[in-house]
């Protein structure tokens, strides 16, 4: 019995010791529990996940509590002798009914909580979310803001994530272009894909759905808090997957109308003139930022790719062949395979820019420029 | 052994039982054999080797992840390895452990000589290393193994090489042997009991395997199914999951979970069996309920087939589904609390020892009940939307599949091994094997649920900085877990080869037919003549 406990508290001291060394690797706070609640609904599933989990407490102490009394008090090596006993119907009718009552006290609020989540009318405002391979695009398709629409992507450094840099404070939920909503408003979320299915949700508005491709689905939110929320795609969607964070900013109204206005703006200056004739240098430039935003992920920064899944760029069949194929392939993307189309993606001059970088980066030296225009007129 | 009504006389027949080399010798005999006793070893030890391998993929996985940032495997990789290690320990580790089970211990727990099929159940095991194989192969093709998660959601499987074929091909062959097996298994306890072997006199393991072979008779062609339509969705044009095409991407999972839930129960229904005869035998006392248990078994088994789609709460299903399917899953738990209560009136008031197959069962009671909670906290489909995906999906999963029922395999080996090979194994390291394995299994998985809560999704390689704490403790945990298995393998290996002789009813409160009728080791052919049952 000494050895025995000798073992037992040197097994302890071994699990503090594995807490603490877990503990010291991360400066962060410890998260125990769903994240704090910024909508209703957060609130309400927050609620209900209270309140089953008390009950599931009671129970299980209440249960365990009779094994262990087993455990200590029916041993053989006290002595106790075994009873026969091996039936009892109205014992078992009792312990048949009482869980069914116990389900019955949580299918009700359990049962409210999913009709108020379900319930999608009277929105403010609606937007459709569309997850690519592996960002998110944003259409403001009704209310203020109407006609917005941008493409969100992870926004941290590539030499973080490799460990040559040190982590950021939003390390991997930080993006480019965050989704901007005013607070207190009903949001509508329509969600679709655009290749395999993903999923959009932010824990702290307790919405979440999956986003198919070919279809719509929608939920909704209304945030009460003005601040950032952050989350991440949740549907397994391909090798990027832990990399397509959702970034949401919840502002007032008045900050809202500003952002809608500033944004619209940006809009008419950033629209490029499909006719303007480029040079050789800076559409290449150009090309080269948009290759490090669309393409860097699979093809990577030496255009060597990771065959076979995704072929090198750098000398490859199709970005040394004729200009054509080249640019049907950007623009329309390969069937059945992870390469996307960009046609909807990308405006005239940014395909223009990428495709002529592709032909004259790394060992391709094809001296072709490609003109906005020429894309413009391939998209007919 | 006197109270051993065995009226073939095994005793003076032993150079009878000893003569089974009548066929092939060495790895011959092996490839030839169509005895249950010798299939039933090799599924355990295919189990077992299943086991290790998605094992170290496992320590794989949660090497990448003891810190965030990518360190080790490219995220490519990584999801390779999630997708694997999935579908190795479900079809390749915890399914053909408890057929290796059922393959031992139905004959024997019947009365009957033999499984009913002998020579299916050749080709049934002998189909496994093959599928092993293709999957395995996955690796080293064009493109690697698939990284689609076991559950292959469309349409991202048609973005695969040809690793997702290899997969496709495998699943369909472990399909075969499954259904396969379970016709012997049906056959085999419906024909072949002993007179007096009624079926309310059946121990509750028989019972638990006759259910589960007709859920995977049910179940196993679906999923062939889905990923049949896989198959041609990939190679020949059609658009079962492409909606561009009039298909549609959610049927797939409507498919997968029909099949998928009733194949968890497939899984944990033996183990119930198992847990059924160990802890009367350490109580010394009947099982208590015993026909309210057959009948909390069948009913989990009728409600598996109407609770698929609480695994899509987020895929967008009307409000009438979401409730339907809520109060259709949280249903279960009736039954299930059901059997929970009859084992611990089981235990009550009985004499109770405390051997390693007893510390396994009692685990696999105290953890098990913990996933059924966070079971119950998923079905609840508002919760869900909060947890779907996370890795309190993770966590749930994982104290049913491995404190479910790898617990229960690993009790079971020890509660059998005297009656299979006639030795015993070593109690202090078995208890040892114990406790290393209930701690570390903890600190790998318990942690899980506060990560998932917090909103880390599952299958991604890299993590916000908040999540590192727990990964840390998980990782620290699953390799403590892992290692830990290596201790198993030497306690087996040296039962086997230098166990002092067990005694024919090792156990003094087991009160089966292997226990009661038959020496240990078993005779190679268990019941030539059916014994009298009382």
């Amino acid at each position: 019995m000494q050895q025995f406990s000798a073992r037992k508290s040197g097994q302890w001291a071994l699990i503090a010791g594995l807490f603490a060394i877990a503990a010291a690797g991360s400066a962060h706070a410890l998260v125990w529990n769903l994240q704090p609640a910024a909508t209703k609904i957060a609130d309400d599933i927050h609620s209900l996940h209270e309140y089953v989990m008390v009950l599931i407490v009671v129970i299980f102490v209440g249960v365990f509590g009779v094994m262990f009394y087993s455990v200590f008090a029916h041993r053989k090596s006290k002595g106790h002798k075994a009873a026969n006993f091996h039936e009892n119907t109205t014992v078992e009718i009792i312990w048949t009914v009482i869980p069914f009552l116990i389900l019955v006290v949580i299918a009700w609020p359990a049962t409210r909580a999913v009709i108020a989540q379900k319930d999608t009318s009277n929105s403010d405002l609606t937007i459709k979310v569309t997850g690519h391979q592996w960002k998110w695009g944003y259409d403001y398709i009704k209310g203020e803001g109407e006609g917005i629409s941008f493409v969100s992507k992870l926004s941290t450094p590539r030499d973080q994530i490799e460990g040559t840099a040190a982590k950021g404070e939003n390390y991997l939920l930080e993006v480019d272009n965050e989704l901007v909503v005013p607070v207190g408003k009903k949001i509508r979320i329509l969600t679709t894909a655009a290749d395999v299915i993903h999923a959009w949700g932010v824990p702290a508005f307790g919405a979440k759905q999956d986003a198919i491709p070919g279809f719509i689905r929608d939920i909704h939110f209304k945030a009460e808090k003005i601040g950032t929320f952050r989350g991440q795609c949740v549907e397994l969607c391909g090798k990027e997957h832990g990399f397509m964070p959702i970034v949401v900013r919840v502002v007032s109204a008045e900050d809202y109308t500003k952002w809608v206005d500033g944004e619209k703006k940006k809009l008419a200056a950033a629209a490029d003139d499909p006719a303007k004739v480029w040079t050789l240098d800076d559409i290449k430039a150009r090309g080269e930022k948009v290759y490090a935003a669309n393409c860097v992920a699979c093809h990577q920064a030496n255009g060597k790719g990771t065959p076979p899944a995704f072929p090198p760029l750098d000398g490859g069949k199709i970005t040394i062949g004729p200009k054509a194929g080249h640019i049907d392939i950007v623009l329309n993307g390969k069937p059945n395979t992870a390469m996307a189309a960009f046609a909807k993606q990308l405006n005239d001059t940014d395909i223009a820019a990428v495709v002529t970088y592709e032909r004259n980066a790394w060992g391709n030296k094809t001296g072709e420029l490609i003109q906005p225009a020429e894309i413009k007129a391939l998209r007919k | 052994m006197s109270a051993v009504i065995d009226d073939h006389g095994h005793a003076k027949d032993d150079h009878h039982h000893g003569d089974h080399h009548h066929g092939y010798g060495g790895m011959m005999r092996w490839i030839t054999t169509t005895n249950h006793k010798d299939i039933g070893t090799m599924y355990l030890w295919f189990s077992f080797m299943m086991f290790m391998v998605g094992g170290t993929m496992a320590l794989v996985i949660r090497a990448e992840l003891f810190s965030p940032g990518l360190q080790i495997v490219n995220p490519d990789f990584f999801i390779q390895m999630t997708t694997m290690h999935g579908l190795i320990m479900v079809f390749g580790a915890i399914m053909p452990a408890f057929v290796g089970f059922a393959n031992w211990l139905i004959p024997m727990q019947i009365g009957a000589p033999d499984m009913a099929f002998a020579r299916m159940n050749n080709w049934s095991f002998w189909i496994l290393p093959f599928a092993g194989s293709l999957l395995i192969m996955s690796f080293f093709v064009p493109g690697g193994a698939p990284g689609v998660g076991w559950t292959m959601y469309a349409p991202l499987t048609v973005q695969m090489g040809m690793g997702m074929d290899l997969t496709i091909f495998a699943v369909h062959l472990l399909g075969m042997s499954s259904i396969m097996g379970s016709i012997n298994i049906v056959t085999t306890i419906l024909n072949m009991r002993a007179p007096g072997m009624t079926l309310m006199k059946m121990p509750l393991f028989v019972w638990t395997w006759l259910i589960t072979a007709y859920l995977l008779i049910a179940s196993m062609p679906v999923l062939a199914g889905a990923v049949t339509m896989t198959l041609t969705d990939r190679h020949f044009g059609t658009s079962f999951f492409n909606a561009a095409g009039g298909g549609d991407p959610v049927l797939y999972q409507h498919i997968f979970w029909f099949f998928g839930h009733p194949e968890v129960y497939i899984i944990i229904l033996p183990a119930f069996g198992v847990v059924s005869q160990i802890l009367p035998a350490f109580s010394r006392k009947p099982l208590f309920g015993y026909a309210s248990m057959v009948y909390a078994t069948s009913s989990i088994a009728i409600l598996s087939f109407i609770v698929w789609a609480h695994h899509m709460y987020t895929v967008g299903m009307p409000v009438t589904g979401q409730l339907f399917f809520m109060y259709a899953t949280t249903l279960i738990a009736v039954p299930t609390a059901c059997k929970i209560f009859n084992w611990l009136a089981t235990m009550w008031r009985g004499s109770l020892t405390f051997e390693t197959p007893m510390l396994f069962a009692l685990g696999f009671l105290f953890l098990f009940t913990m996933g059924g909670f966070s079971g119950l906290v998923l079905a609840l489909a508002a919760v869900d939307i909060q947890l779907h995906d996370t890795y309190y999906v993770v966590a749930h999963f994982h104290y049913v599949m491995v404190a479910g029922a790898l617990f229960t395999a690993f009790g079971g080996i020890y509660f059998w091994l005297p009656k299979w090979t006639g030795k015993m194994y070593n109690e202090t390291l078995g208890k040892w094997h114990f406790w290393l394995t209930m701690i570390f299994f903890n600190i790998t998985f318990f942690v899980q649920h506060f990560s998932g809560l917090a909103g880390m999704p599952r299958r991604i390689p890299d993590y916000p900085l908040m999540f590192e704490t727990w990964n840390k403790i998980s990782s620290i945990g699953a390799f403590g877990f892992g290692f830990s298995q290596l201790l198993f393998l030497y306690i087996i290996v040296k039962a086997i080869t230098s166990g002092e002789k067990a005694a024919d009813k090792q156990w003094e409160g087991a009160d089966s037919l292997e226990w009661t009728h038959l020496p240990s080791p078993a005779p190679y052919h268990s019941f030539e003549t059916p014994p009298a049952i009382k």
